[in-house]
């Protein structure tokens, strides 16, 4: 492999040899400090701010948010939003130990598959680890109780997202995760909106090959 | 590997012109991304201190790219992952191909990814038996007609719906004849519905990667579709194609890159589907694949730094330079003859595959600057065309015909007197034969530009003798 000619023609054009060690350690710092860069004002807001401009982002790139006090009113809100989008009863849902949480018994006519998606579910139920106000997008990475195929297989994809997860900027989401999760996880997908192309003469088309539609359930106040 | 006809730059440009096809394409689609980006761009004020930025974070990881890259390979195999460092296309091809084989692989899918497109993945793997499937929708098209991308972000830019139409009745026979293809969504479905069983078959999944990240270990795609991630998600083995230069140093290093990329490019916020990729399924995942390859290609970059065109390294790729590019906007992507087109094709392509093929393409600019007014990393582009203009002169690339009169305007611009002299019977002789019209419709060595317009004629007074009488009319 041309692992070493590549780092030795690379340091050619820069004509020089490796770093000298005091260099590398100011860059080893910069990795470990990661420091910011501009965060656009508009998310700096206060906590309702950031979850009326988070909902608002949402809606703008096609999604559908749907705003409710507590856990309990979870089932009801998605058995309702189902129905109206003419979308069966039955979903596979992430085993996340939140959404077990969730009365699901309510709404007996529910049919929920714990476990990752196949090809053949209409709807997924995804547990949301965060959401970024300032561009309507949730962060959603992958473990065993958040499977990332819920992301992307179903016709319809139902992300329940505490209220009280919703940041400002995407920087405050990758310091929860780093906080909370230590190493990154083998999947981080950022969501923003539901699946859509432009190939065909240029002209946006919902629905490519990830769901055709996304509804996030924002439970609880920000 | 695509094979270059860089060098036929005139006839193709030519062919393009008179192609009504693609004329229909290029006239509908050229306005609507420019709308797009002015409009992203004006709703986010810090829009233009985030170019500012965007490129002093790529110059600074340009400069210590041998430091990023170990640190990103580090952080890939510690995460469980393999990097594959490749000096060209060949070793790039050979390492792809061993992989599959190691995976008993039959079927591949594909991301969009340019750089496949630059080391000829498709072809190498199809002669060795493995059917690869592109999945991007643009992509997709394309593979069934056999055809290249006219556009880095937008594959099948130079198609019309009819076209969709023609190819996919010809290509998917068990279509019902009274089936309808009246709506773009009825071609989406389509195409949703016969790729999702190839999503399931693949052995291996082959994306690109729009950045490398040196604090994690992780690839980045940036999509709209979410192919790209069935692509990554569902086979067994994942293979993310990329070059040197897109590694970054830090998550907030990207994410002000990613700020920039989809409003340059497609208008939007952000694009859909950004996804971080770090290393194979872990314990207790449910999906995910089980082995994660990096292969990184240098192909001719590394050739690029510390030198004139090092800033070309900058580029992420976002399109916005094609997409306000008059030349471009005339003569579609195939004209450029390679994989890159448009003004950044314009200064990449003569790097990577010599200016001896690629010569005349720095040359297909109007030197209007949009390009350079939009490019969110503030690469400047038409400063390098003109770099690429000068080596060529300089290596007696440049025709005879071309040579000899630019030695002989040097000869006279030389000799002010001269210069002037000539200047000045030059206008009065042109102003005499213009008559009363003041316009030619015709004139002798200046056919290509009469044959579309008419020249107007000078006043019959130089700039010299003009300036020289106002200096002195002005003059205490
Ligand atoms: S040169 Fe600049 S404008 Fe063109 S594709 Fe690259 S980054 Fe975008």
């Amino acid at each position: 492999m041309s692992r070493e000619a590549v780092l030795l023609a690379i340091r050619r054009g820069l004509r020089r040899g490796p770093l000298p060690p005091d260099q590398a350690m100011a860059l080893r710092a910069r990795l470990d400090g990661h420091p910011r860069h501009v965060i656009p004002a508009r998310s700096r807001l206060d906590r309702d701010g950031q979850v009326a401009l988070f909902a608002a982002n949402v809606e703008r790139e096609f999604g559908t948010v749907i705003r409710v006090d507590d856990a309990a009113a979870v089932p009801a809100a998605v058995a309702d939003w189902l129905a109206a989008q003419n979308l069966p009863s039955a979903a596979a849902i992430a085993p996340h130990p939140e959404l077990r949480a969730i009365p699901w018994a309510d709404r007996p006519l529910l049919r929920l598959r714990e476990g990752r998606a196949e090809a053949s579910d209409q709807v997924a139920i995804q547990h949301g680890f965060a959401g970024i106000a300032e561009t309507g997008t949730l962060m959603l990475p992958s473990a065993p109780e958040r499977p990332t195929t819920l992301n992307l297989l179903a016709e319809a994809a139902v992300v329940i997202l505490r209220a009280a997860r919703v940041v400002g900027a995407y920087e405050e989401a990758w310091d929860l995760l780093r906080a909370e999760l230590g190493a990154m996880p083998r999947n981080v997908m950022l969501v923003t909106g539901p699946s859509r192309s432009a190939d065909i003469e240029q002209a946006l088309e919902l629905g490519a090959h990830g769901p055709r539609r996304l509804c996030v359930v924002l439970v609880g106040a920000g | 590997m695509q094979t270059a006809t860089s060098s036929a730059f005139k006839t193709n440009a030519h062919a393009a012109l008179g192609d009504a096809g693609l004329q229909k394409a290029l006239a509908r689609s050229g306005s609507s991304f420019i709308a797009r980006r002015a409009a992203a761009a004006a709703a986010l004020p810090e829009f233009e201190a985030l170019r500012d930025e965007a490129r002093a974070i790529k110059d600074h990881t340009l400069a210590h790219l041998d430091f990023y890259l170990e640190a990103f390979a580090d952080k890939v195999e510690a995460a469980g992952g393999q990097v594959h460092v490749c000096a060209d296309a060949a070793e790039a091809r050979a390492v792809v191909l061993e992989i599959c084989r190691a995976a008993g692989a039959r079927t591949v899918t594909k991301g969009k990814s340019m750089i496949s497109e630059e080391l000829g993945i498709n072809d190498h793997l199809e002669a060795n038996g493995i059917t690869p499937v592109e999945t991007d929708l643009g992509e997709y098209i394309l593979q069934l007609r056999h055809e290249t991308p006219s556009h880095i972000i937008a594959p099948a830019f130079h198609l019309n719906r009819e076209d969709w139409e023609a190819s996919f009745r010809a290509a998917h026979t068990d279509l019902p004849a009274e089936r309808v293809f009246r709506e773009r969504r009825d071609i989406l479905v389509e195409a949703r519905t016969k790729l999702r069983e190839k999503f399931l078959a693949a052995d291996v999944g082959i994306t690109g990667a729009n950045f490398l990240i040196a604090e994690t270990g992780s690839s980045v795609i940036v999509t709209n579709e979410g192919n790209g991630d069935l692509t990554q998600t569902l086979p067994r083995v994942h293979i993310a194609l990329s070059s040197i230069e897109k590694v970054v140093p830090t998550l907030e290093d990207c994410t002000s890159l990613l700020r920039v990329l989809a409003r340059s490019a497609t208008g939007q916020e952000f694009s859909v589907y950004t996804t971080f990729s770090t290393g194979a399924r872990r314990q207790g995942d449910l999906d995910g694949p089980e082995a994660y390859h990096v292969v990184i290609v240098d192909n001719g970059r590394s050739n690029m730094l510390g030198g004139e065109f090092q800033p070309m390294l900058r580029c992420i790729r976002c399109a916005a330079c094609m997409n306000h590019c008059p030349v471009y906007g005339a003569v579609g992507g195939h004209a450029y003859g390679w994989v890159y087109p448009g003004p950044m094709g314009s200064v990449l392509t003569p790097a990577l595959i010599g200016v001896d093929q690629a010569g005349l393409l720095p040359g297909a600019s109007t030197f209007c600057g949009k390009c350079e007014s939009v490019c969110p990393v503030r690469i400047p582009l038409p400063g390098l065309m003109r770099h690429w203009r000068e080596r060529e002169f300089e290596r007696h690339l440049t025709p005879a015909a071309q040579r000899r009169n630019l030695a002989l305007w040097a000869f006279v611009a030389k000799r002010p007197a001269l210069y002037r002299a000539l200047t000045r019977a030059g206008a009065f002789g042109l102003r005499l034969m213009a008559g009363k019209r003041g316009r030619f419709r015709h004139l002798p060595l200046a056919g290509g530009w009469t044959a579309g317009r008419d020249l107007p004629a000078p006043e019959g007074e130089t700039f010299f003798a003009r300036y020289a009488r106002e200096q002195r009319g002005r003059a205490p």
